[in-house]
């Protein structure tokens, strides 16, 4: 268990399940659908596979994550990766975490912002329409969710569009889904020997 | 079903004729999936240990905690003699792993840890219904904020 990653990173940790994954050989062909497995495609992540145990589940949410976090316009890729970063901060979703500060990074080619929210979390140093976008995402996130209409000003105030005020909402929300599947069904764990 | 009845714009109160009927149509294709998705985890055709009733019952009781009580209502309608079970404060001893699990991650999401898991398996909840209870829930975080977020947009939060 000391291999278990506890704090926020952005080097992408590995993935250990809770449960056993779908073995790619027993799968049915609902599942090899789903996983979208093709003679060229046969690499499947374990997430993946331990999804495919609710494989109805898994076949629409597919579409609809790579909808909400990469459709053309609306909110920027690298702002709905900052929501997405958000939820996944207020869940401790290292995993999910690491990978959307390394996306948002390499997106905005700049460490500072993912720098700032690792070492400072809520009290770090942002521009205001960066801070605006955490904010909301941040409190969306709290269970009940704690957004209010101040946080909405401030969007609006920041001169978001309503349409990039939508792309947060969902992008935000996405991550109140996937946090409860990645954090709850597995554990990040460092790579290397044994992993 | 059109857009504008799907569960996610009719709950947070949208219309043809809102202010927000342009943003949202350009994003129709999410909001059309996301009632797919909703189709996946309340009334799946393998619903593993998990019937229809009773998953209607957990998505009100999530969305109760997040305080959609409209939301609620809608999916309690559809929870048949499993319907006590969407009061937050409701507990029933044959399912009382489930609730306690399903409470946990809906509501203390962070603090969820492997004994949580190997709990349920040890109460004889199979890794598929492990997922499939995960699902649910997860989905119903999504679509409760969703629904908040679109309702603070329009201004009638609260």
């Amino acid at each position: 268990m000391s291999r278990v990653i506890h704090k926020f990173t952005r080097n992408v940790p590995g993935w250990q399940p809770r449960v056993t994954p779908v073995k790619l050989d027993e799968a049915t062909p609902e599942q090899l659908a789903a996983l979208q497995v093709t003679p060229s495609n046969t690499k499947v992540s374990d997430y993946v596979l331990t999804l495919a145990h609710d494989v109805e589940s898994l076949a629409v949410r597919s579409p609809l994550f790579n909808a909400i976090m990469y459709d053309p316009g609306g909110m920027s890729r690298a702002e709905r990766e900052l929501g997405a970063l958000a939820a996944s901060m207020v869940n401790r979703c290292i995993y999910c975490a690491a990978v959307h500060a390394d996306r948002h990074a390499q997106l905005e080619k700049d460490t500072t912002v993912t720098d700032e929210l690792f070492a400072k979390g809520e009290n770090a140093d942002l521009t205001a329409r960066d801070r605006a976008i955490f904010d909301f995402a941040r409190k969306s996130a709290e269970a009940p969710p704690a957004a209010g209409p101040a946080d909405m000003d401030a969007l609006r105030n920041a001169g978001l569009s309503d349409e990039e005020i939508l792309d947060l909402i969902l992008s935000a929300a996405l991550f109140g889904w996937a946090n409860r599947l990645m954090h709850v069904l597995g554990d990040p764990v460092r790579k290397g020997n044994g992993a | 079903m059109t857009l504008f009845d799907t569960t996610i714009l009719s709950k947070s109160g949208l219309t043809p004729d809102s202010r927000l009927a342009a943003a949202t149509s350009s994003r129709a294709n999410i909001f059309n999936m996301s009632q797919a998705a909703e189709q996946a985890v309340l009334r799946p055709e393998d619903c593993g240990a998990f019937g229809h009733d009773l998953r209607a019952a957990l998505a009100a009781r999530v969305a109760h905690h997040a305080g959609e009580h409209a939301l609620a209502d809608h999916y309690a309608t559809a929870a048949g003699d499993k319907a006590a079970l969407a009061d937050p404060g409701a507990y029933d001893a044959g399912l009382g792993h489930v609730l306690t699990f399903v409470d946990k991650i809906a509501n203390q999401t962070r603090d969820v840890a492997a004994e949580d898991i190997s709990g349920l398996q040890a109460a004889g909840v199979s890794d598929a219904d492990v997922v499939r209870l995960c699902e649910l829930v997860a989905f119903l975080a999504y679509q409760v904020r969703v629904i908040a977020g679109l309702r603070l947009m329009q201004g009638t939060a609260g």
